[in-house]
């Protein structure tokens, strides 16, 4: 009883800050200066989401296979020192990254693709190999002696069962690329960071804010959303959020 | 039908080659199920491996129904034979319908023949298919899952099984419940059963054979009252254990001891009735009374029968627990020592009374093979002796 009445309280704390907030945000005019970048906000947005989308699957399409063909048995000789090699690559800073393929690809989108997808690959490589490392031996010899086809095995048994750890990796790839997204507008591949940088740069926090706040809310979207794709397709059996 | 023709494994270690499992020669009828046994390490597990080929052979043959396996393609021979592990294996992503029907799917049955399968096989198993075939593993008992584990591989209706010491990781009570199912299943299915265990007294009472391994070596390989009986060597010996006549206890079924003449007396007799064919019978302390339908009622006391007059339904004491015709001796020898006595009626599946049997005959059961001389294991007219 006591908590659930302090609950009740908290909420209605909240409710009444928030209300105060709105009555300052309307008085002072901040809400006019939102307003006002409303249009680029939208613009810059989807750019921002292409950038994402693009990199994005690009770094699942090459980072799952990579992780399935390194978790291989006959590539256990290779496959430590490799991931090694990509944690190594992780250390690079992104702008580093963003900054090398500008002086290959030169500016533009692809470069920043490019840059985005190297930055997003690690994290999705390694959940996929020790998602599918960690399928317990005992499963693998049952599905053997069962009679499955190395193919079916993995697709039947590996992957069902690593799927869940694979979408970690996605979801905590997919939640830093969004976030990095506004570094590629130093090499000019326009996003969110447009707003930001240009802010910082006239020092106009109304203007910085105007694309701080919807990239963080991208984040959060992007991360929900995968966490619900999770939800739908890892098998009730093998997912934790459905026991 | 399972025969292994010089079955050999070599592993390369860094500490150079080991030989896991050395020339091994031994066939299982067909219908039997043979148990490989012996301490970890000793290769059994690795012969059992080879003959489906999650471990390579390094040379020799595997016969399954008198034909070489060597040119069959892994996969197909995989399917055909039934695979039971400790782990037990089930997938997890799976509901326990799809667990079940891993193999009839791989064979590509049809939609409705494996999934009438899979209502089959929970039946067999003694499970409710509506409550569980939509469940998955997780949700289900050791126990539980080890009988779908057991399912899964009869689903296709293999001829051979191997099993990895399937019952190993169930706790003590649920694994004797799973193991009396296993074998009421087996004496319908019939099926061709190698079997890995490191239990002693579950090979005895599986196994219509079990084989004993030591470094890589079949040491013995014989029925299991053979081998009580019979230990080939000191290693035999000492791994079956010092009470190994007691384990043949087991093995020996009532119905295979007991003698049929034994007196009795009705309520309806009177007491010197009981007392003169206690005497005739030659009984120490009492008699058993028998009632109309020819249930064991009670029993009268030679000292009652001496001393009192009148009719002995008015004069008996309690009857002594029973044993019934397919109880083991093991059960018996409990019963015996429990109640501090020394015979006890036998009654059949319908609880009448059929005879009896006394420790004497049970010590002389076990003692018979043991003894060379002849006028030892001439069969001894045996006697109920003592109650009280």
């Amino acid at each position: 009883m006591p908590i659930r009445s302090l609950k009740s309280a908290g909420r209605w704390v909240l409710a009444i800050l928030l209300f105060a907030a709105g009555v300052w945000a309307q008085r002072s005019g901040v809400i006019e200066d939102f307003l006002y970048y409303l249009p680029d906000v939208r613009y810059l947005a989807v750019q921002h989401l292409f950038l994402t989308a693009m990199s994005g699957s690009l770094a699942i399409a090459i980072a799952v296979p990579l992780g399935i063909v390194l978790s291989r048995p006959s590539m256990a000789r290779f496959a430590e020192s490799l991931m090694q090699v990509l944690n190594v690559g992780t250390t690079i800073p992104t702008l580093a990254v963003l900054a090398l393929s500008m002086s290959f690809l030169g500016i533009g989108t692809v470069p920043a693709v490019f840059g985005l997808t190297v930055a997003t690959l690690l994290p999705i490589t390694r959940n996929t190999y020790v998602g599918l490392k960690g399928v317990s031996p005992a499963l693998m010899e049952a599905a053997a002696g069962l009679g499955m086809s190395p193919a079916q095995r993995l697709f039947r048994v590996e992957l069902p069962n690593a799927l869940y750890v694979i979408f970690a990796g996605i979801r905590t790839a997919l939640a830093i690329n969004v976030g990095t997204v506004p570094l590629a507008f130093l090499i000019g591949a326009g996003g969110l960071g447009e707003l930001i940088f240009t802010g910082i740069d006239l020092y106009d926090t109304v203007m910085m804010l105007a694309g701080a706040i919807p990239t963080a809310l991208l984040a959060v979207i992007v991360d929900a959303l995968v966490a619900t794709i999770a939800f739908l397709v890892v098998p009730r059996g093998v997912n934790p959020s459905r026991a | 039908m399972i025969r292994l023709d010089n079955l050999t494994k070599v592993f390369d270690t860094p500490k150079g080659a080991v030989v896991a499992a050395d020339h091994i020669n031994m066939e299982v009828p067909r219908g039997e199920i043979c148990i490989l046994l012996g301490p970890s390490g000793c290769g059994k597990t690795t012969t059992l491996k080879m003959i489906n080929r999650i471990i390579r052979a390094t040379s020799g043959k595997v016969f399954l129904d008198g034909e070489d396996t060597t040119g069959m393609n892994t996969q197909d021979l995989r399917r055909s034979i039934g695979y039971v592990i400790q782990q037990i294996g089930l997938f997890p992503n799976m509901t326990i319908e799809e667990n079940i029907t891993v193999v009839p799917r791989l064979l590509g049955w049809d939609r409705t023949a494996y999934k009438k399968r899979a209502r089959e096989l929970m039946d067999m198993i003694a499970m409710d298919a509506e409550a569980f075939l939509k469940r998955y593993p997780s949700e289900l008992s050791g126990g539980q899952q080890q009988r779908i584990g057991v399912a899964r591989a009869l689903a296709a209706d293999p001829p051979v099984m191997l099993m990895d010491e399937p019952f190993g990781a169930i706790d003590p009570i649920n694994r004797a419940v799973i193991q009396d199912e296993f074998l009421k299943m087996q004496a319908e299915l019939k099926k061709t059963i190698m079997f890995v265990s490191h239990d002693i007294d579950e090979a005895i009472k599986m196994g219509d054979r079990i084989a004993i391994f030591r470094e890589g070596k079949l040491v013995q390989y014989s029925a299991p009252d053979d081998l009580l009986s019979a230990p080939r060597n000191g290693f035999v010996e000492s791994f079956l254990g010092e009470d190994r006549a007691l384990k043949r206890l087991n093995l020996v079924k009532v119905r295979e001891v007991f003698s049929d003449e034994m007196g009795s007396v009705k309520p309806d007799d009177t007491l010197e009735t009981a007392l003169s064919r206690i005497d005739d019978f030659g009984y120490q302390n009492a008699i058993l009374m028998v009632n109309d339908r020819g249930e064991p009622a009670g029993m009268i006391t030679r000292s009652v029968a001496r001393t009192t007059r009148g009719y002995c339904r008015d004069h008996y004491q309690t009857a002594p627990p029973v044993a019934q015709l397919d109880d083991d001796l093991r059960k018996v020898a409990s019963l015996m020592f429990a109640n501090d006595t020394t015979w006890l009626p036998c009654v059949d599946a319908r609880g009448r009374v059929c005879g009896h049997i006394t420790q004497r005959a049970m010590t002389h059961h076990l003692g018979s093979r043991y003894r060379s001389r002849p006028e030892d294991s001439a069969p001894l007219r045996s006697q109920p002796e003592t109650k009280e």
